[in-house]
Formats: C-alpha cells, structure tokens, sequence
C-alpha cells in the first residue's frame, strides 16, 4: 500500500510534538491502528528506520496496538466488535450490516527523553 | 545534566494533514457551487470511457472539468478530455498509488473553477490506496467491470465499504464472461447495504441514461447550494 507517505506522516506528528514537549530524543511511539486498516506493520517499521535517521526519532521503537472493529447490524441493530474477518449479526445472523469504526489510524502517544 | 524520560499524549490521526487539506479543497468547491466525484477502479474497469460517456450526455447543459491522476508522466487522459472541449489537467503523482488531498489541491489550481459544473477526480487505477485518502470531494463513485470478475468486493472490501455509487461497467460483456451477478451483489451488500448502483455499458450507451437522470439531480442541488 502506501507505507511510505504514512510513515513520514508519524515522522512529521511525532517530531512537531516532541518538539513542543523540548525532547532530546525519542524512545517510543505508540500507535493504535484500527482492525480493518490494511496497514502492515512491518513495512512501516522498515520505511521508519530509514526516514527518521538524523531525527530525534532515530532508534525509536514502533509499537502497534490493532484495535478491533465496531459493527451494527442493519437487520436488528444489534451492535458488536469484530477482531478478524468480517461475520453476519451474531444475533440475527443477518448480512446487512455496515462498519460504524475499523479503519482508524492515530498516533497515541510518545516517550522521550529530555 | 541529567536525562529524564518521560511519556506525552499525542492523539492525532496519522490522516489528519491530508483531512485538513481535503477539508479546504470541499471549501473550494462549494464556493464555486461544484459537485465533485471522486472516480476511483481498477486499471483498465472503464474510468476514462465513463468519464467521456457521461460528459458527452451532460454537455449540452452542464460544464465539466476533469482531474486526471496517473503514476506516469503522461496526458493521455487528459488529451482524451481536452479533444471533447472540457477542461482537464493532469497529475502525475510521481509512481505514489493513489491522489492525495495535495495532489489535488494543485489540480484545483490548474482549473477555470468559475466555468465548471460538475468536476471528475479521476483517481489512480488501484482498489487499494484510493481507499484511504479523503480528498474533499462530494461523492465517491466506484467503477466495477465484469471482467474483473465477480470476487471484488470480497477481496477489496475497504473501497467497496466506503462509496457512495457504484457503477457496474461493461454489462454489455457479461454473456461472454464468467461473472455471477448474484454473488456480486451479495458481496456489495454484506459491505454497503443499499448502496446506489447502476449498470452500464459504455460501449451500447446501456444505462448510461440513468446514471445521468440521477446525476444531474445532484448537480442542480450543488448551483442551489
């Protein structure tokens, strides 16, 4: 997918914010990513090491936390998380149902030294 | 000096730079009382044929102007529009996958806004990227081709999840290929229950006419806006 342009996108948040917080340097980055995002960590582990060198961020640690997905059936409304590929109403077993959240992305959080 | 560590709470979305922008780019077109689709399909589903379909229908009342994403640093497209009157700019996005917010802001640039009605974003030929990247524009419209094959929505769930009008193109094919249209259907419904459709075929003109009945609908209420 486009691992690259994302992964400058947390460079850029992470640095404006370390920055804002006066950090020397960057240790971690904690990242919540939605189970429906077809986002690989991996990939975006490996763009990360090459665009932040010669950055506070260098050496930092990327760690992913897969949320899971928030569904409503259409049928019954019933309302319920999916953890990995998509299932009918686990009440009414219906197929009308529709993503309310899954494919989120956001930086959460980061540790620094100062 | 000593090194103390501690944790800052960020809370961003990775997304929030391009939404900031997409944001700005809807601005832009309401201003100007646009409705703007952004067309997004496979390579080779049809996007260019639709495009042209649709305005040689429209464009005896309605101004169109096109924007055409490749990976490539050709204007092909562009040309394919420009030959039929419209205006069409073309943006190369440099090998990415997929258009961006900025890449079409830079497009926006390019384009007589004053003297269009209705503009095309025609995105790069890809199921995947497209998906993720909010451009601002009014209504995403997906192009399915029989063709492809009738899997589709069961392999690329994200963009079949997110559009708001799916065009099923070259109808006109189906008693040559193997494409099961109740399968289809069932897919598309699991991901986006009710969603509007419309088959078509570019070739025989099938179809076309309603997807322009419904389209100019939304065009009158953009002037009115």
């Amino acid at each position: 997918m486009h691992e690259l342009s994302v992964t400058e996108s947390i460079l850029n948040i992470a640095l404006k914010h370390a920055e804002q917080a006066e950090a020397k340097r960057v240790t971690d980055l904690h990242l919540v990513i939605g189970r429906l995002s077809s986002l690989i960590d991996d990939s975006i582990q490996f763009y990360w090491d090459m665009i932040s060198e010669n950055t506070i961020c260098q050496g930092a640690t990327l760690h992913f936390e897969r949320v899971p997905a928030k569904m409503v059936c259409m049928d019954c409304g019933k309302e319920y998380t999916l953890d990995g590929d998509l299932t009918p109403c686990p009440a009414c077993h219906g197929n009308h149902v529709r993503v309310l959240s899954g494919d989120q992305f956001w930086l959460d959080s980061l540790e620094i030294e100062k | 000096m000593t090194t103390t560590t501690s944790r800052v709470t960020v809370v961003e979305k990775i997304f929030s730079a391009n939404d900031q922008i997409a944001a700005l780019n809807r601005s832009l077109l309401d201003e100007h009382h646009i409705l703007s689709i952004n067309l997004m399909a496979s390579p080779g589903a049809g996007k260019t044929s639709f495009i042209l379909s649709t305005i040689q229908a429209v464009a005896h009342d309605t101004r169109v102007g096109v924007v055409e994403g490749d990976t490539a640093p050709v204007t092909i497209d562009a040309d394919k529009i420009t030959a039929v009157g419209m205006p069409a700019v073309q943006i190369n996005t440099g090998g990415d996958c997929h258009l961006d917010a900025v890449m079409l802001r830079g497009g926006l640039q390019q384009l007589p806004l004053n003297e269009i009605d209705l503009l095309v974003v025609e995105n790069v030929g890809n199921l995947i990227c497209p998906a993720a990247f909010n451009l601002g524009t009014h209504l995403n419209v997906l192009i399915a081709s029989i063709p492809e094959g009738d899997d589709k929505p069961y392999k690329y769930p994200a963009i079949y999840r997110g559009v708001d009008v799916l065009i099923i193109n070259k109808i006109d094919l189906k008693p040559y290929v193997r494409f099961n249209m109740d399968y289809f259907r069932q897919g598309v419904e699991m991901l986006n229950p009710g969603v509007t459709t419309f088959p078509i075929s570019c070739t025989t003109r099938e179809g076309v006419d309603e997807w322009v009945n419904w389209l100019k609908v939304r065009v009158a209420q953009a002037k009115g806006r």
